[in-house]
């Protein structure tokens, strides 16, 4: 069983609510979720979908062909209707689109009738629909009213009861009218998780200690603020909404200074004025953790879709030679984990961590088991109180063998806590003196940089044992590119290469993922931008070049169907 | 209590004669008789000659980035509100640069002292304007002298309802030491802008500039009334006020956050059950 669910309309509609709960009712029930969000940058109007892929089996991407098309406007069925599949179905309401139609694979469910008549209100008519999905695929409504119930419950058992009533008119109605439907879902055990990219951050940064979040809203990274700022007071938090990004990230390094766990986030444009504070967060050498969500640039570019053209930008900007980790998850199970390492390596090495995702990743919910928060770490490693008061003196940046001098929290001891931007001794005052500045420089990133490139995790192989195509990508592309291989695997020997920790550049003492491109038929580097900057960034850090590439910039992810067919033409005649 | 002995730091690299001088001497008095040991408070600062305060003193110091003084000093505040936060930083940094910032901390209220020291022009990149700076001085960079208008940094605090607004002269040490002392002891955010004459780069506010136009408000002058605080603040010119313009009992932000309430963050430690709680919201 693998359905696809689409629901279409114009932004202000709510979409968002039906794929929302309709992707909880799935989960819920055990079924494996995916879902994408396909939005403009409008708050009314326009035309907007939700896409939500249900199986009994992991479905890790997006497929072209719809089952279920929920149209609330006309513009829904122009543009999906050739989507649907053989057995697909399209349900609207002939009265709020004011147009009937007549094929076979259209049903007309009177959403807002039905809403007003069993809910008494026509603002349920999602509700509604929501019902009569489940009627279409054969589902039971228990789930759905335990949902309405936490939804609701704090609006009174009127409301609750109104709503139930709406999805189950709703669901009778698709259940009695429906002839033509011939769906149906096996029988799973639940409950799954469901989390998107960017809450699973959010979650992640909460099982690292996280304790100061600011930045400014901009999408697609606000989801982390506002899971963070929702969850504040329960969770001992701050989060700040900054006046703009440059302050954003300085805050962040201030509490960081004042010893807490502080992270910033944001996407390119705000980004680029972050990157000021990157410089100064390694000349004071103090921890970092940037969420940078991908949007398609350059400039304003395409505000609400997805790109992977910021990597680059990631790695190398901001003035001076120092180092950075840059972690790009593939899942929110990744991002949950990665986030950790990030927050982990950060403190650890006093340097600036970056966790790179992109609309795509941010937004889209998935389904897993449950994340094990014993398998993040928490490690203090501040100097902080007795440990620091003991000390016979302190300096700020000590030179050591490991080239990590002792953090200590201001106001612990009566040792005083001094760093500065400008280059400086070790008790971290200024000075112009060329000795100084050549050790401080090799403590920063000559010593440091070693030890972190050990911590780098090298790609995930996926796919068959000695592969001929290899296919290796990057962050969001994890899902589409495994399930392109499962899909693929009959007709040819494939398999894949993910990697999440791009840098430094992971070696290849743990794994040997060089042999693997050079032994295989031909390579292929697949990612979201147009100039194919992972496949540079490989040759540049280890002389291989992929033999392919396909590339995908229209601001839309890959989907499943899509990519099969690009691998396809890659690899006929081989 | 503490001597201003015990605040002694690197050996200063300003101008001899740089109003700088009397402000660090000034301040070490200040803080030894408001008895805050050198590791009990923190000092901001940003880039150019005033930002180089902290390392002229012992104290714990964050010198960051040019403009960038307020964020810092806010984060800091917001993770240990149990420390005096002191920013520092000159007029082309903090009302140029970081004029942004300047707006957006008054309106948050969080409880930092920034000092300005306030020298109408920028005495690090040798004697551009600086948004002070009077309508029509005359500089390589400007020669046609200056055609923006002079920034007024106390009638700016005041519109936005500033906590705490005062002006103090390097050139009045004892009326300086009092607004240092009553500036940090308040709870708000407090500006001071000190007027600090460049011997090198500003020919035109020289001490004697400025010791024939500054005067003390009277004692009568009631700091509460904004409308009269507003009046007062466009004093430019022939009168230069100083003291106490303007101050008020705005709600502190520290105060109006809940999590704060219990003990600064940084003395909260990890807590492993909200991970579990929060994962369960996910199902």
């Amino acid at each position: 069983m693998d359905y696809s669910v689409k629901i279409g309309g114009e932004a202000g509609q709510g979409i968002q609510t039906i794929g929302n709960t309709l992707a909880r009712v799935f989960a819920r029930s055990g079924f494996d979720v995916f879902t994408h969000q396909d939005y403009e940058s409008r708050i009314r109007g326009g035309h907007n979908f939700f896409y939500i892929r249900l199986s009994d089996k992991p479905v890790t991407a997006v497929r072209e062909a719809v089952d279920i098309l929920v149209a609330l406007d006309r513009e829904g069925i122009a543009l999906h209707e050739r989507e649907l599949s053989a057995q697909g179905m399209i349900i609207y309401d002939s009265s709020a689109l004011k147009q009937a139609y007549e094929k076979p694979h259209f049903l007309d469910i009177p959403f807002t009738a039905l809403a007003v008549e069993h809910g008494g209100s026509r603002i349920m008519a999602n509700t509604v629909a929501t019902g009569a999905v489940l009627g279409i695929l054969g589902m039971g409504r228990d789930i759905l009213e335990g949902i309405i119930r936490d939804t609701f419950g704090k609006k009174g058992e009127e409301i609750v009861s109104a709503n139930i009533n709406a999805a189950a008119a709703g669901h009778d109605y698709a259940v009695r009218h429906c002839r033509r439907c011939a769906f149906s879902v096996p029988s799973v055990s639940g409950p799954k998780m469901l989390i998107a990219g960017n809450d699973a951050i959010g979650l992640g940064a909460v099982a690292s200690g996280c304790r100061f979040y600011s930045g400014y809203p901009m999408t697609p990274s606000t989801g982390i603020m506002l899971y963070l700022a929702g969850r504040a007071n329960d969770l001992g938090i701050v989060v700040e909404q900054a006046e703009d990004e440059i302050s954003a990230v300085n805050m962040a390094l201030g509490a960081s200074f004042a010893g807490v766990r502080a992270m910033t986030g944001t996407s390119g444009g705000g980004f680029a004025l972050m990157v000021e504070g990157l410089s100064l967060a390694a000349m004071t050498e103090t921890p970092l953790i940037v969420a940078l969500a991908q949007r398609p640039g350059p400039a304003t570019g395409l505000p609400t879709r997805t790109e992977q053209a910021d990597l680059e930008f990631a790695m190398y900007t901001a003035h001076g030679e120092f180092p950075r980790a840059v972690f790009a998850p593939g899942t929110p199970e990744q991002a949950f984990y990665l986030t950790n390492r990030a927050f982990d390596i950060a403190e650890k090495y006093q340097i600036t961590a970056i966790i790179l995702t992109d609309q795509y990743l941010a937004d889209s919910l998935w389904t897993f088991e449950s994340f094990d928060p014993a398998k993040t770490v928490y490690t203090e490693y501040r100097l902080k109180g007795d440990a620091f008061k003991s000390l016979p003196g302190y300096r700020r940046h000590a030179f050591t063998d490991s080239g990590v001098s002792p953090l200590a929290v201001p106001g612990d001891a009566e040792h005083v806590v001094v760093t500065d931007s400008d280059e400086h001794d070790e008790e971290g005052h200024i000075t112009e003196d060329a000795e100084t500045r050549v050790k401080m420089l090799r403590k920063r990133l000559f010593k440091k940089l070693p030890l972190i490139r050990q911590e780098m995790e090298p790609p995930i192989f996926y796919g068959d044992d000695n592969p001929r195509v290899v296919i290796a990508g990057w962050g969001s592309t994890y899902g589409v590119m495994k399930e392109a291989v499962d899909l693929l695997s009959g007709d040819m020997s494939i398999g894949m290469l993910h990697f999440s920790a791009i840098c430094p550049f992971p070696s290849t003492g743990k794994f040997d993922y060089l042999s693997l491109l050079k032994n295989a038929e031909i390579s292929i580097c697949v990612e979201n931008n147009a100039t194919g900057q992972f496949a540079r960034l490989m040759r540049a850090e280890t002389g291989y070049e992929f033999r392919a590439r396909i590339n995908k910039y229209d601001g839309r992810p890959f989907t499943l169907e899509g990519l099969k067919g690009e691998i396809d033409a890659v690899t006929r005649g081989l | 209590m503490p001597s201003p002995e015990d605040y002694k730091g690197q050996p200063p690299a300003w101008c001899p004669g740089c109003g700088n001088f009397s402000i660090l001497k000034t301040f070490k008095e200040a803080m030894a008789e408001l008895n805050i040991m050198p590791h009990e408070f923190v000092i901001v600062s940003g880039i150019g000659q005033a930002s180089k305060f902290p390392h002229y003193l012992k104290c714990n110091t964050f010198n960051g980035l040019h403009g960038r003084t307020l964020p810092v000093a806010t984060g800091i505040r917001l993770a240990d509100h149990a420390m005096p936060v002191i920013a520092v930083a000159g007029d082309g940094d903090c009302y140029g640069e970081g004029g942004n910032h300047l707006i957006h901390a008054i309106r948050r209220n969080i409880d930092v002292t920034l000092f300005v020291h306030d020298n109408q022009v920028y005495g690090l990149t040798k004697g551009q304007p600086s948004p002070t700076s009077m309508e029509g001085m005359k500089t390589k960079n400007q020669p046609l002298g200056v055609l923006s208008g002079q920034l007024d940094p106390m009638a700016l605090a005041v519109a936005l309802d500033c906590s705490f607004v005062a002006r103090g002269f390097a050139g009045d040490t004892a009326h300086l030491k009092d607004l240092i002392k009553e500036a940090v002891s308040h709870r708000g955010f407090s500006l001071v802008d000190i007027l600090q004459p460049c011997v090198t780069f500003n020919k035109i506010n020289t001490y004697q500039w400025y010791k024939e136009r500054v005067y003390h408000l009277e004692p009568a002058y009631n700091p509460r009334d904004r409308v009269e605080a507003f009046r007062r603040s466009l004093e430019w010119g022939e009168r230069i006020p100083l003291g106490i313009i303007y101050r008020n009992d705005r709600p502190v932000m520290e105060d109006r956050i809940p999590v704060l309430a219990e003990r600064p963050l940084v003395r909260r430690s990890f807590e492993p059950p909200a991970v579990e709680a929060a994962l369960k919201e996910f199902y």
